[in-house]
């Protein structure tokens, strides 16, 4: 799992709707990508479910979340429509994985990655980082907003 | 800005928790329209247990989620909450607006009043502080059960059905 304070790895990847989206576009702001095992699976539904009942305060305090699988792009189109999501996805499809593997969530015996969450300050470092003990565990909310909050006093 | 989201220790049952039967304490976090908390509600009916029920409703998922938690608390200002509770859990096929009416002419409500205090901003806070607690406890799903200061998320497995079974 990377650690806080490293520089975060660059990458592009495809969003739901086939829109490159490039660690370029996330500076200058505060961003949470979700790692997770894959679409469809009812453990992911549930976890970026309630992320999404929380985003609203999550970007009143300056943070944008950001779905990471090695699903297609497509999967994930249909994926985010069925479950009501506006949290982009993005598609770590081709090569597989590769961006999970840079940031250390990738689960290689499986094929998949592990549920991290991985934060990235406007400037492009790591600010914090969480792997979850195994794929089943769901991290809470609650984490990423004591991550924001342990930063919003540091700053 | 509202008040934080960041991790806080799971409330002890307060004076306003919905309580009912006797026996270990046993905390909920569900959503009316999830229908494993249909089922959790039925096994749980049949366990010794002191139920404390608290709402998570999870809106993306469940659209109706929201507007049938504030119906309870509406039920809940007639003394009503738990008949309410057990007749959405009885039957989520039926909750739409008339279906409600429907509930509150069967439990004798008040259903101008019903009406009234299902869209009250009062009802709305106080389902809102429910789902605020357990994301703050870092409740992730629905059913999630808290027994002993530990959360088991999902329908309740055997190994801890029989463990409430002999408490």
């Amino acid at each position: 799992m990377i650690e806080p304070g490293a520089e975060a790895p660059d990458f592009s990847l495809l969003d739901q709707d086939g829109k490159t989206v490039s660690l370029s576009d996330l500076k200058g702001q505060t961003s949470v990508l979700v790692f997770y095992p894959g679409d469809w699976s009812p453990v992911c539904t549930d976890q970026l479910n309630v992320y999404q009942e929380v985003l609203g305060e999550l970007q009143q305090k300056g943070a944008n979340l950001y779905g990471v699988s090695v699903d297609s792009a497509f999967s994930h189109k249909a994926f985010q429509q069925h479950l009501g999501l506006t949290i982009p996805l993005l598609a770590d499809f081709h090569p597989k994985g590769e961006v999970s593997k840079a940031y250390g969530a990738y689960i290689e015996e499986r094929g998949h990655n592990n549920r991290s969450l991985v934060m990235i300050g406007p400037d492009g470092k790591v600010l914090w980082s969480h792997a979850a003990p195994t794929p089943l565990e769901i991290p809470g909310a609650n984490l990423i907003f004591d991550a924001l909050e342990q930063h919003a006093r540091a700053a | 800005m509202s008040e934080s989201l960041g991790s806080a220790a799971l409330p002890p049952p307060g004076a306003d928790d919905h309580v009912r039967g006797e026996g270990v304490l046993v905390i909920e976090y569900g959503d009316y329209e999830c229908p494993y908390c249909a089922k959790t509600d039925l096994l749980l009916a049949e366990l010794p247990v002191r139920r404390v029920f608290r709402h998570f409703p999870v809106v993306s998922k469940h659209p109706r989620a929201q507007v049938l938690a504030c119906a309870a608390e509406a039920a809940a200002l007639q003394g009503r909450f738990w008949e309410m509770h057990d007749s959405l859990f009885g039957d989520q096929g039926h909750l739409d607006p008339p279906h409600l009416w429907q509930r509150c002419r069967e439990l004798g409500l008040d259903l101008e009043r019903f009406e009234a205090d299902r869209r009250s901003e009062a009802v709305a806070e106080r389902v809102r502080r429910d789902f605020r607690s357990g994301i703050r406890a870092g409740v992730t799903t629905t059913p999630t059960i808290w027994l002993d200061g530990e959360a088991h998320a999902g329908v309740p497995s055997d190994p801890l059905l029989a463990r409430l079974a002999k408490s």
